[in-house]
């Protein structure tokens, strides 16, 4: 562990308004002393990779109700590693049906956080995961 | 002895039950909990009696049911007379499966319908858009052109049952759809009843699904009033919406004068329109949540009919009775349900909905238990519907008007419910009024704030969520859910390219330009926008040419 705080990009991916979730984590997250950056919503695959590279965060968090990560998660993974940060924790939360969550792992999202989860597990999951 | 004297009387009463009988009982069982609260975080005492209702006055607050000012319901014999329409709001992959799905509840028993549109079509995007990536028929149907309208109701007599549609910035086009789908099949538009939800301006609040800036989006939305003043006098043109705000994590009361606040604004804009407030009000219908907690949710529909008569009637000099109507329907609370143990969901329900009954609403939908999980099935959907049936049918809590008035808790509640409303019309008002209000992030800020504080009351335990944080079980609880047919892409997408190959695209460019130029002028949009449906254009080409007019909104980011 570094003497750096641990950065994190909460983004909204696809159409999907519903943004309780996201802010709440983003607020939970920046009162346990991690930095937090908020892209808001609508944000595309390659918005969201972006923004993870300009703001060289150490953990970007997911939140989506919409249903449609099966189509948008893929894409992040990959241009995540197109901009060679293979090395970022990914999470995600939101209405994550639990027959995803193999193929969800497998491109390399580790943690997923269903309706319910309490802050504090996500806190403790990412200070326990990021490298 | 005088009124005041009992009063007094009575307080000295309860200061000495306090003192005496309340102290003695704490010295051996102090209560539970230091504190109690609702829902929403509001302060609950021990005990109410008539000293917190000392300023009722009966005429005056609460009045007779169809009579201002309304508290007791809008109707003279509320649900003796008439049932609340039940209305389950249901809505997934194509056309087709939604239609089977509407006359499965139909079938079982539902009164109204109401469709839940998916995201695309909810961001005015045909399923085939790059935009509509994963999204489609994910949260509600697939509505990209005319043809998918007429598939989504074929066979159900439109002319008979009222119709309501869960859609904001595209509603003018939707609406048209409909419209448009039943004139071909014979219908003439002055038969059909129904609500647009077209309620732009919690969309910056709470839900949102804005597309364009407020001002030309508030446009659009008065042209519908215009229009259907004129063309479809048993039409709702708008439900203003609470529900988005509430699930967003809003308190009850911000809940009510956030929504109420709006509806002001929508007033005030069809005044500036030059329409006469007798014109268009009696149209305005609302659409609130109804959450866990009982009495706080009853309080709240109480106050909202009490406080809209009167701003109608008082501030806007409405004179028709119907114009000062708080007409209302209902969802039971989405964000109340858990994932964990979701049998339990289906009891949450049933007291949200029995809220939504004694608060004397007109319309209900009740969750199903899944819906914490995925979109409903046909089994969990069932259950809620028949829910509805049961309150009405078995309870007996409809066999007379307002049972909990008088209950000096439930009145004293009514009072700070309206209190709260009014301090944040004051609130809203010093920022300029709501526009402003959006613009600088009021509202957003303040449902964040009331949203992390029911998270953090939640992650302490000193709100019991149970199966989550109370009484959670190591081995989830496995139900049925909802699968959609895989192919329903497909057929989605060969309807509309099949669409695209067989219009008149002459025509569909004609209408698009018609429209373009109406949108840049002051010209009410309703009749370009049929015009434009009737020849087939999609939902991407209509709401592409206000695109291009408009431009389109970026929300200040908060957290």
């Amino acid at each position: 562990m570094t003497d750096r705080r641990i950065r994190v990009l909460i983004a909204k991916p696809g159409l999907d308004g519903h943004d309780r979730g996201a802010k709440v984590i983003a607020r939970a997250l920046r009162d346990a002393g991690m930095e937090v950056v908020y892209t808001g919503i609508r944000q595309t695959p390659e918005m969201i990779a972006e923004a993870a590279l300009q703001e060289d965060v150490d953990v970007v968090g997911m939140s989506i109700l919409s249903g449609a990560h099966m189509a948008l998660f893929p894409r992040v993974m990959e241009l995540l590693r197109q901009n060679d940060m293979d090395d970022v924790l990914v999470v995600t939360g939101g209405i994550i049906p639990d027959e995803d969550v193999p193929a969800l792992n497998e491109m390399g999202i580790r943690g997923i956080f269903g309706p319910g989860t309490p802050t504090d597990e996500i806190v403790d999951f990412i200070r326990e995961n990021v490298a | 002895m005088s009124e005041q004297e009992e009063r007094k009387s009575l307080s000295e009463r309860r200061d000495l039950w306090e003192e005496t009988t309340l102290q003695g009982s704490l010295d051996r069982h102090p209560e539970r909990m230091a504190k109690f609260m609702t829902t929403s975080g509001a302060p609950v005492e021990r005990l109410y009696t008539p000293v917190d209702t000392a300023n009722l006055d009966y005429l005056r607050d609460l009045g007779f049911p169809g009579e201002y000012p309304y508290t007791r319901g809008v109707h003279a014999t509320m649900h003796r007379g008439r049932l609340w329409t039940m209305r389950m709001f249901a809505g997934f992959g194509t056309a087709e499966e939604t239609n089977a799905r509407y006359k499965y509840l139909l079938e079982h028993g539902e009164t109204g319908l109401s469709v839940a549109f998916d995201m695309p079509t909810l961001y005015g995007y045909d399923s085939d858009a790059p935009e509509a990536l994963g999204e489609f028929g994910k949260c509600g149907v697939a509505v990209s052109s005319l043809a998918d309208m007429e598939v989504l109701f074929d066979g159900i007599p439109v002319d008979k049952i009222t119709t309501s549609m869960t859609i904001n910035s595209p509603a003018a086009v939707i609406w048209a759809m409909y419209i448009a789908m039943a004139e071909k099949r014979g219908i003439p538009a002055e038969a059909l009843g129904g609500t647009i939800q077209n309620d732009i301006l919690k969309e910056y609040i709470a839900q949102k699904e804005f597309i364009f800036p407020p001002k030309p989006s508030m446009r659009l939305v008065v042209d519908t009033f215009e229009y259907g003043s004129r063309h479809l006098p048993r039409w709702n043109t708008i439900s203003i919406s609470g529900y988005h705000i509430r699930e967003a994590g809003s308190t009850a009361a911000q809940e009510l004068a956030f929504t109420l606040a709006d509806g002001l604004e929508y007033v005030r804009w069809g005044i500036e329109r030059g329409l006469d407030v007798d014109e268009f009000a009696p149209r305005l219908s609302f659409f609130f949540n109804s959450h866990n907690d009982f009495f706080e949710e009853i309080a709240k529909f109480r106050a909202a009919r009490r406080i809209w008569a009167r701003e109608m009637r008082e501030t806007f000099g409405a004179t028709d009775p119907r114009s000062w109507l708080l007409r209302f329907h209902t969802q039971t609370a989405g964000c109340s349900l858990t994932a964990q143990q979701p049998e339990n969901n289906i009891v949450r329900t049933a007291w949200q909905a029995l809220a939504a009954v004694l608060g004397g609403t007109q319309s209900l939908h009740t969750n199903s238990m899944d819906e914490a999980l995925a979109l409903p099935s046909e089994y969990a959907v069932k259950i809620a519907l028949r829910t509805q049936q049961l309150i009405a049918h078995e309870s007996g809590v409809v066999n007379t008007i307002d049972p909990l008035a008088g209950s000096y808790f439930v009145e004293a509640m009514t009072n700070r419910m309206e209190e709260e409303t009014y301090q944040y019309f004051r609130k809203i008002e010093a920022l300029g009024g709501v526009i402003p209000a959006v613009e600088r992030g009021f509202f957003q800020r303040e449902i964040a704030e009331a949203a992390y504080r029911y998270q953090m009351e939640i992650d302490t335990r000193e709100r019991v969520v149970i199966g989550v944080n109370e009484l959670a079980e190591a081995e989830p609880v496995r139900i049925p859910l909802l699968e959609m047919d895989p192919a329903g892409y497909e057929r989605q997408v060969a309807r509309l390219e099949w669409v695209r190959r067989e219009r008149d695209s002459e025509q569909v460019g004609a209408t698009l330009d018609a429209l373009r130029q109406a949108a840049r002028t002051t010209e009410n949009t309703m009749p370009y926008i049929l015009d434009c449906v009737r020849a087939y254009a999609t939902l991407s080409e209509i709401m592409g040419v206000f695109r291009e007019v408009f431009g389109e909104y970026r929300e200040p980011t908060i957290i």
